[in-house]
Order: C-alpha cells, then sequence, then structure tokens
C-alpha cells in the first residue's frame, strides 16, 4: 500500500476510534449513536441470520437496474442530442438547471400511477441519475478529437462503426464520470425513495428501525449501505485510476 | 544532382480545382483554393509548401476524398475520387491520431482488423511495419507512453500496414523540433523507398519540402494556386545529410523568393509584397 494509502487508512480508523471512544465514555449518548464496534457486531448478525436478505436483493437489484438503465439510455440520449445541435440548444438550459429541482416531489404522482410498486423508485432514481450521464456523454463528445472524425472517414467506417470504434472509446474517460455521478445518484434516489415508496427494502428498514428505536438494527444497515457504497466507488476509482494511466503514460 | 528518379506515369491527377466554402454567420463565402491543375506521377515525392491559410491542407482532403471539390474533377488510379477516401490512399495527419485507448500494436492494427483481414496477416503487417518504424520494442505500451515523434511514427505505422498506393502527409511532423523532423523525414525517405508509394506531403518548412521531394509545389496566398513547381532532382538514394549540399540552398532560396510575398499577402502586408516585386 502506498503512503497516501495508509494516511487515508489511519485517517479513517482514527475517526472510528473517536467514536468508539466517544461511545464508550459516555461523549454521546448511547440512544444517539451506538459504538461502531456494536454496530459491526449487529450487522454480522443480521448478514449470517440471512434477515435481511431480501432486502439487500430488492434494493441492490433496484440500484443495478437504476444504474444499468440510466447508463445505457443517458448514452443514447446523448449521442442523439449530440448529433441534433438544435435539439441540444433547446434544452441546455433544462441540463444547466435539473439539479436544482426536488425529484423527490413526484412521488404522489408516482405512487398515484404506480402504486407502491418498485416501478416509481426505479423511475425516481433513472430520473435522478441519466440527466449526469447525459450530460457526461455530451462533454465527452465534445472532446473527440476532430482528426479521429477523419481517421474514420480515411479507414471508410460507417457511423456507427465510428462511434463504437472511436468516439466511444475517445470519449471514455467522460463517459465514466457520468458511471461514477450515475452509481452515486442511483444509491441516493433508490434507498431515499425506500423510505417514502416502499414497502420493503434496506431502506424502509432503516426508516422502521428509526420508528422503533432499534438503534442497533438501523446502525448496522447505515453500516451495511456504507461499506457497499465504499467499495463500489473505491472499485470505480480504482479502475479509473488504471484506464487514466494508461492514457497519460501515468502522468497525472 | 541526377535526373530525375522517378516514372512520369501519372498516378492522380486534378483538373480546374476549386474549393469554396459557403458563407457562414454573415460572412462571405471563402475562396480557399484553386482553380488547381496537378499530375502525380506514379512513385514520386511530391511535396507542398505555402503561406499559412492558402489552402495546403484543403488540397490534400480534396485529393484524399475528405472533401468535395467545389468545382474540377480528382481522378486516382483513373477513378473519380468524390466525397469518400478511394481504396489505396492513406493519410497520416498533422495532429496526433494515435488512439490513446489502444497498445501501439492495436493501434496499428485497426485499419486491417476494420478490413476483416485474417489474424496472421495482421501479425505479419503489424510486426513488418513496427519493426520498420522502430516501434517494435514499444509494441506494448500506449502512446502516453511515447514521445511525440514517436507517435506520429505509430500513425505512420497504421497507415503504412494498409499498403497504401498514394501516400498523404499532412505536415505530420509540424509539431516535432527540428532534429526529431530532419531524422522522421529520414524515415519517410525510407518508407517511400521502400514501398514504392506515391507520396504528398504539406509542409510550411522550406527545407523539409526541399530535402524530401522529388518536385516541390510552391502554393500563392488564398485561394490557393500553384505560383511555381520546381524539380529538386535528388536522386532516389537520398537522406537528411542533402541539407549540407549547394543545391539544397538553391532550392530553397529559389522556393523563399517565390513565397516571400504570398506570405507577406497572407500576413496582410500588400504594401510591402509590392516593393517586393510581386
Amino acid at each position: 500500500m502506498t503512503r497516501v494509502g495508509l494516511i487515508r487508512l489511519a485517517v479513517i480508523a482514527a475517526a472510528i476510534g473517536a467514536l468508539e471512544l466517544a461511545c464508550r465514555l459516555g461523549l454521546i449518548n448511547h440512544r444517539t449513536i451506538i459504538p461502531p464496534s456494536e454496530m459491526a457486531s449487529t450487522l454480522w448478525t443480521l448478514l449470517a441470520s440471512g434477515a435481511i436478505n431480501a432486502d439487500i436483493q430488492r434494493t441492490l437489484g433496484m440500484i443495478a437496474l437504476v444504474i444499468a438503465l440510466s447508463v445505457v439510455l443517458g448514452f443514447v440520449a446523448g449521442l442523439v442530442i449530440h448529433a441534433l445541435p438544435r435539439v441540444r440548444e433547446a434544452l441546455d438550459p433544462f441540463f444547466a438547471t435539473y439539479y436544482a429541482v426536488p425529484i423527490f416531489i413526484f412521488y404522489p404522482v408516482l405512487i398515484a400511477i404506480f402504486g407502491l410498486s418498485i416501478m416509481p423508485i426505479v423511475l425516481i432514481g433513472v430520473a435522478t441519475a441519466i440527466v449526469a450521464m447525459i450530460i457526461a456523454t455530451l462533454n465527452g463528445l465534445d472532446r473527440v478529437p476532430r482528426v479521429l472524425t477523419k481517421v474514420a472517414r480515411v479507414h471508410r467506417l460507417g457511423r456507427i462503426k465510428t462511434a463504437v470504434t472511436l468516439q466511444l472509446p475517445a470519449a471514455a474517460p467522460y463517459l465514466f464520470t457520468g458511471v461514477k455521478l450515475a452509481v452515486s445518484y442511483a444509491f441516493i434516489a433508490v434507498v431515499a425513495a425506500e423510505f417514502i415508496l416502499s414497502p420493503a427494502g434496506l431502506g424502509r428498514d432503516i426508516a422502521d428501525a428509526y420508528a422503533d428505536f432499534n438503534n442497533r438494527r438501523m446502525y448496522a444497515l447505515i453500516l451495511f449501505l456504507l461499506i457497499i457504497a465504499t467499495l463500489l466507488n473505491s472499485a470505480l476509482h480504482a479502475l479509473d485510476l488504471r484506464w487514466a494511466a494508461r492514457r497519460t503514460g501515468g502522468r497525472p | 544532382m541526377s535526373g530525375p528518379s522517378v516514372q512520369h506515369e501519372v498516378h492522380a491527377r486534378l483538373e480546374g480545382v476549386t474549393r469554396v466554402y459557403p458563407s457562414a454567420a454573415g460572412q462571405p463565402p471563402v475562396n480557399a483554393l484553386g482553380p488547381i491543375d496537378l499530375d502525380l506521377r506514379k512513385g514520386e515525392f511530391f511535396a507542398i509548401v505555402g503561406p499559412s491559410g492558402c489552402g495546403k491542407s484543403t488540397f490534400l482532403e480534396v485529393l484524399a476524398g475528405l472533401q468535395e471539390p467545389t468545382a474540377g474533377t480528382v481522378v486516382f488510379e483513373g477513378k473519380a475520387v468524390r466525397g469518400q477516401v478511394a481504396d489505396g490512399i492513406g493519410v497520416v495527419f498533422q495532429e496526433d491520431a494515435s488512439f490513446p485507448w489502444l497498445t501501439v500494436w492495436d493501434n496499428a492494427a485497426f485499419g486491417l482488423r476494420r478490413k476483416g483481414v485474417a489474424a496472421s496477416e495482421i501479425r505479419r503487417r503489424v510486426e513488418d511495419a513496427l519493426t520498420f518504424m522502430g516501434l517494435k520494442d514499444f509494441a506494448r505500451a500506449y502512446p502516453a507512453q511515447l514521445s511525440g515523434g514517436m507517435r506520429q511514427r505509430v500513425c505512420i505505422a497504421r497507415t503504412l500496414v494498409l499498403q497504401p498506393r498514394l501516400i498523404l502527409l499532412d505536415e505530420p511532423f509540424g509539431a516535432l523540433d527540428a532534429q526529431t523532423r530532419l531524422l522522421m523525414g529520414d524515415e519517410v525517405l525510407r518508407l517511400w523507398r521502400r514501398t514504392g508509394a506515391t507520396v504528398l506531403l504539406i509542409t510550411h518548412a522550406l527545407d523539409e519540402a526541399a530535402m524530401l521531394a522529388d518536385r516541390v509545389g510552391a502554393m500563392s496566398a488564398r485561394p490557393g494556386r500553384f505560383i511555381d513547381i520546381i524539380d529538386t532532382g535528388w536522386p532516389r538514394e537520398r537522406d537528411s545529410t542533402i541539407v549540407g549540399e549547394a543545391a539544397f540552398g538553391e532550392i530553397t532560396g529559389r522556393l523563399w523568393e517565390r513565397l516571400r510575398g504570398e506570405s507577406m499577402k497572407a500576413l496582410g502586408h500588400v504594401d510591402m509584397t509590392a516593393a517586393a516585386g510581386e
């Protein structure tokens, strides 16, 4: 592990240790936050018992679905909008202000239309994540060097082959930024939507535990989501660094 | 200087070629090129020099089929070229056109894979091209790990594997330092001799054109037309050491004499052009 990595790990360990100590010494009320070691042991017990398997499957499955839909549809929409400059000009103000509108305000409408099914959650998730992917795709395509289009014509590639074999990989760093944002937005949107829109899932479980004053379960579930989100983002970050190193020859 | 070292069979012909860019945003149309008449002889090395913005790159793109001429005809190997790059034409651009997401080997193999060439043949041609361009030891490297000159060699290798009969080089050494450009010039000469292809080089460097080409076309300020075509008379077996010869100085001197006034025009020095006797 690099020195920076060790420092990073030390900072996290110190923060967890400080929280543990503060809880154990009574500086933080046990009813407010439980010690991290108790969160971990409770999570272990929950995982070992299989009690939250269905919720995990449901929530992570929905997150995966939202990510897949947002990335694929966002990329295709980005390609189409990029090819139609006037449409893009018309849509640009919407993209610029999109995240100023809280998507969640539409949840009553979605429940009225789809009921308490997974559909409103998936729709809110996709609506939250897809625009980040569209914007990233447009940014990426804007930055594809024009000479590559000429190279494509020299090799007599059609539009689709040009997009797939040259434009897509050339724009990949920007697209990957879109993917990372889509992953983050998908996590936030799905778990938050489960709080209010779902009869099941980890978000619902956390909300129920909170309502029941069941701190051990609530914090254990929060810890689980933290671990999963951190692991996934770390994996994406590592992949990003690896690809960036190829493209830049190791230069920052 | 010895006599002409190439055959006189016409490989590509441009007749009455002009290129006018249509007006945009209230601006008048731009008459970028022509009229141009030129016969490229099979197997010759032809260089074009001219002031900035005179239409050199437009000329190359029209010849390649990347742009359609507004008027006139372009014929390559007896067939009209119009709006599509003809089979047998390879182009190397000034900008770094290597693919940063592919290794040097995969960059070189790109065109062959798109054409569906058999894997064994791809391997043979790519290894041959990389060896020829001095890139064999860097086959697994990514372009970002290479210098600018080496990346340009990757692009040349990618063109070379397709065995083009007409190679168009659009200021391929423009971004390189002077010493590297001289050495790259030697490599292009080796490539030209080895492939037997016709080579057309666009450059802003008079010395580069004088050193490399059998004939050098000097272009006027926009709209670009040939104001002189100089036969250098270099032997086919030549390299960058000819820059020390007296004839080299004569050629570059004559080119500058023809281009000085045009370059001033391009810069807007109309009065000075008149003073220079153009």
